[in-house]
């Protein structure tokens, strides 16, 4: 018997070396958006942790602003009315601007006629890529004053209610004319999560509706609705994320006053972001680390609403297949 | 997309002034009202795109794209001065976020769809967080990190790294959709005829969704030309056309619009309404642009 040489090849599974390379280039790459987040986190919170440990819960609960003159006088940063402030815009906007949403949804996905929806939607994806500023210089100049008559008339007719309640007629700069400028900024998006969500609804349920003898409209209310309402409230905490954040535009149409503010009809609010635009200008350096502060906390604010948001829509869409 | 294509009923119907049974007057009425809602959504659409037009088409001479603000104050005839120097700065913005944001984005892209590692899902959560982030923070945070305690000073470079950071979660999650719906006979077909995995996604799989990739990336671009909060930090300001990236301070359209409007004359709104348009404009030519490159991945 001769003895061959031959050894068979062995055969493995194991990735190439150029592919071990490759593998690790790319998520040594995607772990940037770690590094990113980890360091906006860590940075903001450093600058600001003098003001952190200065004011102390005071940060977020007193709402008076007043930066030290001189030596003798302690600086006082509160937060509490910008807090307060943005959430309230918030709340106007989302109230305002999510059941439009929800119309506009349905009527994208069940209503329009076929040849012009692409056109339609195109449109409304539009509106979401318009700069803020533009929002911002619009609502300034076309929105608010007619926004001033809407809420002089609501307070005429429904200012028994207390929110709408105001001590003086002062309607300018209100956080209800910012909330609706937020509010027409979260259509687009809200609109269309919804429409996603709207157009998984499973057909044969739609069919089955309609075998059933169900008019368009119990057909959405009995189907339609049911499926997509947790999507729907993941699209409406993604605008709620988005309008906690905004800044140029609620800048351009609101009076920022540090005192918390509920009636929303009346001429000032709080807003963090433009707060931090607008103090930026003249500040000292504690005031700057105290704006610094002010960021991180609207950081780790419209970081829990979007994730919660994106579970959320997640869930559903899983759900929905 | 649920298009109910088969039986339309209510195709059939006819318009009835007076409803036969309280179900289909119920119908119409939810109709209506749906309607309703969609044309509020359109009425500030077109108000916004009439408003800008017709106003920003007032002080839209030539001469604005060559003169720059160097000698000239809001308060001056709309004949003197222009926006030369904010649109250079808009320029630069844009390719230097994108530059920096590109490779990371896409490679975060293919790490989330082709090797799908253990840290898929932690990575697709934070992508999900930068999303969030709100513009004015990635601003104050390029300045607690680079400016607040050193000798640097805001510049075209400083100001495009907080746009870069707002760019990436859109590029990110964009270019992802897209190379999902790349076949994955390709990568088996690929794999099969011997090729590594890298060369199987550089040479197949990339030149796949190319036109897709392309689509993504105008979206980042039109995510982030018109962001105004991060540049306040940021970008310094000059009044001159500034070449130097690195040096100096810089404009941009949507900065020039905010200084405009701070003006608050007549002057001043007039000229933001000018490089609004022009960037409402860029904007707009961004979109359809993605939209033609998105249209022709999906035959």
């Amino acid at each position: 018997m001769m003895k061959t040489a031959v050894t068979p090849r062995e055969i493995t599974t194991a990735p190439r070396k150029s592919d071990v390379l490759f593998r690790g280039v790319l998520t040594s790459m995607s772990m940037s958006s770690l590094l990113i987040l980890t360091l906006i986190g860590g940075f903001l919170s450093y600058r600001g942790f003098q003001t952190f440990k200065d004011q102390g819960l005071h940060f977020i609960t007193q709402w008076d602003w007043s930066a030290a003159q001189d030596a003798s006088q302690k600086d006082s940063f509160g937060l509490g009315a910008m807090i307060i402030g943005t959430l309230v815009i918030a709340i106007v906007a989302l109230i305002l601007g999510v059941p439009i949403s929800v119309l506009s949804a349905l009527y994208l996905t069940f209503y329009a006629p076929e040849r012009a929806k692409k056109f339609l939607n195109a449109l409304v994806d539009l509106m979401a890529s318009f700069p803020s500023i533009l929002y911002g210089l619009w609502g300034f100049i076309v929105l608010m004053p007619m926004a001033e008559k809407w809420a002089s008339f609501i307070n005429q007719y429904f200012g028994w209610i207390p929110v709408f309640k105001v001590p003086s007629p002062a309607f300018t700069r209100s956080p209800f004319i910012a909330g609706l400028v937020l509010a027409i900024m979260i259509v687009p998006i809200v609109t269309s999560v919804s429409r996603e969500i709207f157009g998984q609804t499973p057909l044969d349920r739609i069919q089955a509706a309609y075998a059933l003898g169900a008019t368009r409209w119990a057909m959405i209310r009995a189907v339609v609705l049911p499926f997509g309402s947790s999507g729907v409230v993941g699209g409406a905490m993604l605008g709620l994320g988005r309008a906690l954040g905004e800044t140029v535009a609620v800048y351009s149409v609101l009076n920022i006053v540090f005192k918390p503010n509920w009636q929303v009809l009346y001429g000032f609010g709080g807003n963090v972001a433009s707060m931090i635009v607008q103090k930026w200008g003249e500040a000292s350096l504690s005031e700057s680390k105290a704006l610094l502060a002010a960021g991180f906390v609207l950081f780790v604010l419209t970081l829990v609403v979007n994730l919660a948001a994106n579970a959320i829509v997640r869930k559903t869409v899983k759900t929905g297949r | 997309m649920a298009n109910v294509k088969p039986s339309k009923p209510w195709k059939k119907r006819t318009f009835r002034l007076i409803p036969r049974t309280p179900q289909a007057a119920k119908d119409q009425l939810a109709g209506l009202i749906i309607f309703a809602g969609f044309i509020l959504v359109l009425l500030p659409i077109f108000s916004i795109l009439a408003t800008t037009f017709v106003k920003g088409f007032k002080g839209l001479r030539p001469h604005i794209f060559v003169q720059t603000m160097a000698a000239t104050s809001y308060s001056d005839p709309l004949s003197k001065g222009g926006l030369l120097h904010a649109i250079v700065g808009t320029l630069y913005l844009i390719l230097i976020a994108t530059v920096i944001s590109l490779p990371l984005s896409i490679l975060t892209a293919l790490y989330l769809t082709e090797i799908k590692g253990r840290a898929a899902g932690f990575i697709q959560f934070l992508v999900q967080a930068m999303s969030g982030v709100p513009s004015v923070v990635a601003g104050v945070f390029i300045y607690a990190a680079l400016l607040l305690t050193t000798h640097l000073r805001g510049s075209t470079f400083i100001g495009a790294l907080p746009l870069a950071i707002l760019m990436i979660p859109t590029v990110t999650r964009t270019a992802q959709e897209v190379l999902n719906l790349v076949p994955n006979e390709l990568r088996e077909a690929g794999l099969a005829l011997g090729a590594t995995q890298w060369r199987t996604v550089l040479t197949i799989v990339v030149p796949a969704a190319k036109s897709g990739l392309i689509t993504a990336v105008i979206l980042g671009i039109a995510r982030i030309a018109g962001e105004t909060a991060p540049l306040l930090f940021t970008l310094g300001t000059t009044d001159k056309v500034n070449w130097n990236p690195f040096t100096g301070g810089q404009n941009a359209l949507p900065y020039y619009v905010w200084s405009g409007l701070r003006d608050g004359t007549e002057g001043g709104i007039q000229r933001a309404w000018s490089a609004i348009l022009v960037l409402l404009i860029l904007v707009l030519a961004l979109f359809t642009t993605a939209r033609i490159f998105g249209e022709r991945k999906a035959k």
